[in-house]
């Protein structure tokens, strides 16, 4: 199951030409850029891992690409994305943050029910990948 | 050059002829060279590159339109010279000009020096040096005193770390970012020397010759007007003066130089007027620079030594 997370998730995945138009946009904006990678693709999972720091101060999306590039080849097979951070004063929060790699394979989710007393039913949310450890799972 | 163009023209698919005149006006360089001309004094083998390197560029833009090749042009520079003969100036020039001419995408001058690039631990210069080119990733990367990269007495300086990071992107994304190192002659020869490497992936090695005493003297005018200070009849005289027997003296820094010395001279001249505050000032008092202003200089007094020491310019 294609997962659907962050802005353009919903079209076909962007070629490196789109992503670096994009973050070319970003940076026009005085947003600084980072890039994350995850396994555990849950969509409350809100704090992925940083590889390295999100990059200030840049004008040129040839520096965010090598470090997308670097990441997809440190972790080939994980999902990846690029965000995009907005300093300004009663922002700083997120403008924009899309998906830049997905594993081959995405097993997708498995709804869990849980009976609590009185019929009543919670329900959860869980991806097949996690079942298996961390760095095992795609 | 015309020659050239008009055989490519000839034995090119398309038949359209190509004008270097357009593409010269459309590139907006010719503003850029004025700009150049007119507020750089001198420098005449720096103009002639920069020139040289405007009209390859120009003519790799027609190349391109007639679907010729046109290989990856490695524009690394080194600019060596004197204490205050515009190699800083020159740098953010360059990295317009190259702007203007497509050759970097953003055109924007990133000035580093060694505290910049190598860090304090082990594993820290390289994250650091990254973060550096990073940042001037479609710009140009402008080392100041690059030699300071080099440490030959210590072995075990980060220094020499930042220098094959340095390296490999040089070579590696030289359409990304171009690399200027600037420094005093003798030390960047020795530091070219103990580094072949370096050496060998700068293109461009370009001297910044000296100012003779009337390109001064055309500078310390170029100040003063932009500072809106004219000198009087006397104290034009006087500066000539004072600029021939400061460069006889050591620690002489060029350009830098006249800067201090019309700094100090407008000191006096304040210290002059607010010594007879009683008096109404025209605009013209508050604009004017007389000899005595400059004549107050212990340039003048045939300094000893020591006392030349403290004149002297310090060097950052």
């Amino acid at each position: 199951m294609r997962l659907t997370q962050g802005t353009f998730s919903f079209l076909p995945d962007l070629t490196d030409a789109q992503i670096s138009s994009q973050i070319e946009y970003c940076l026009q904006r005085g947003w600084a850029v980072s890039v994350e990678y995850t396994e555990d693709p849950h969509p409350r999972n809100t704090y992925w891992e940083m590889f390295g720091i999100p990059m200030f101060d840049l004008k040129d999306a040839a520096g965010i690409m090598r470090e997308v590039q670097e990441c997809r080849k440190t972790f080939p097979n994980r999902y990846i994305k690029v965000n995009a951070f907005d300093s300004t004063r009663g922002v700083e929060s997120l403008r924009l943050s899309f998906l830049v790699a997905r594993p081959d394979e995405e097993p997708g989710f498995e709804l869990l029910r849980e009976e609590g007393p009185g019929r009543q039913v919670r329900y959860a949310l869980r991806s097949y990948a996690t079942r298996r450890p961390e760095g095992h799972r795609y | 050059m015309n020659s050239v163009l008009k055989q490519t023209a000839d034995d090119g698919a398309h038949d359209a002829s190509f004008n270097l005149e357009t593409a010269f006006r459309d590139s907006h360089v010719a503003d850029v060279l004025e700009k150049l001309e007119a507020e750089l004094v001198g420098l005449a083998p720096v103009k002639t590159r920069i020139r040289d390197i405007c009209s390859l560029l120009l003519v790799d833009t027609l190349r391109r339109q007639a679907g010729l090749s046109t290989e990856a042009l490695s524009l690394h520079m080194s600019f060596t010279g004197n204490p205050g003969t515009g190699k800083t100036t020159v740098a953010m020039r360059m990295a317009e000009i190259l702007h203007h001419l497509g050759y970097v995408r953003k055109g924007h001058l990133v000035a580093v020096t060694r505290d910049d690039l190598v860090g304090q631990y082990i594993g820290h210069t390289a994250p650091k040096t990254r973060e550096v080119l990073k940042r001037a990733m479609g710009g140009v990367l402008f080392i100041d005193e690059a030699y300071y990269l080099y440490r030959p007495e210590n072995e075990r300086d980060y220094g020499q770390e930042a220098i094959e990071i340095l390296l490999q992107e040089m070579e590696n994304h030289r359409d990304d970012l171009v690399v200027i190192l600037a420094g005093y002659e003798d030390r960047m020869e020795r530091f070219f020397r103990s580094n072949p490497g370096m050496s060998s992936r700068i293109a461009h090695h370009i001297a910044f010759p000296d100012y003779t005493s009337e390109e001064l003297m055309a500078i310390a005018q170029l100040m003063l007007e932009q500072m809106q200070y004219v000198l009087s009849a006397d104290a034009q005289s006087t500066l000539r003066e004072y600029i021939a027997r400061r460069q006889t003296q050591p620690h002489f820094a060029n350009a830098r130089s006249v800067r201090n010395a019309l700094d100090r001279a407008r000191l006096r001249q304040a210290s002059r007027l607010f010594a007879k505050r009683g008096a109404s000032l025209a605009k013209q008092d508050l604009m004017t620079i007389e000899a005595e202003d400059i004549r107050a200089s212990r340039v003048f007094a045939e300094p000893a030594p020591v006392e030349t020491q403290r004149q002297g310019e310090l060097q950052t």
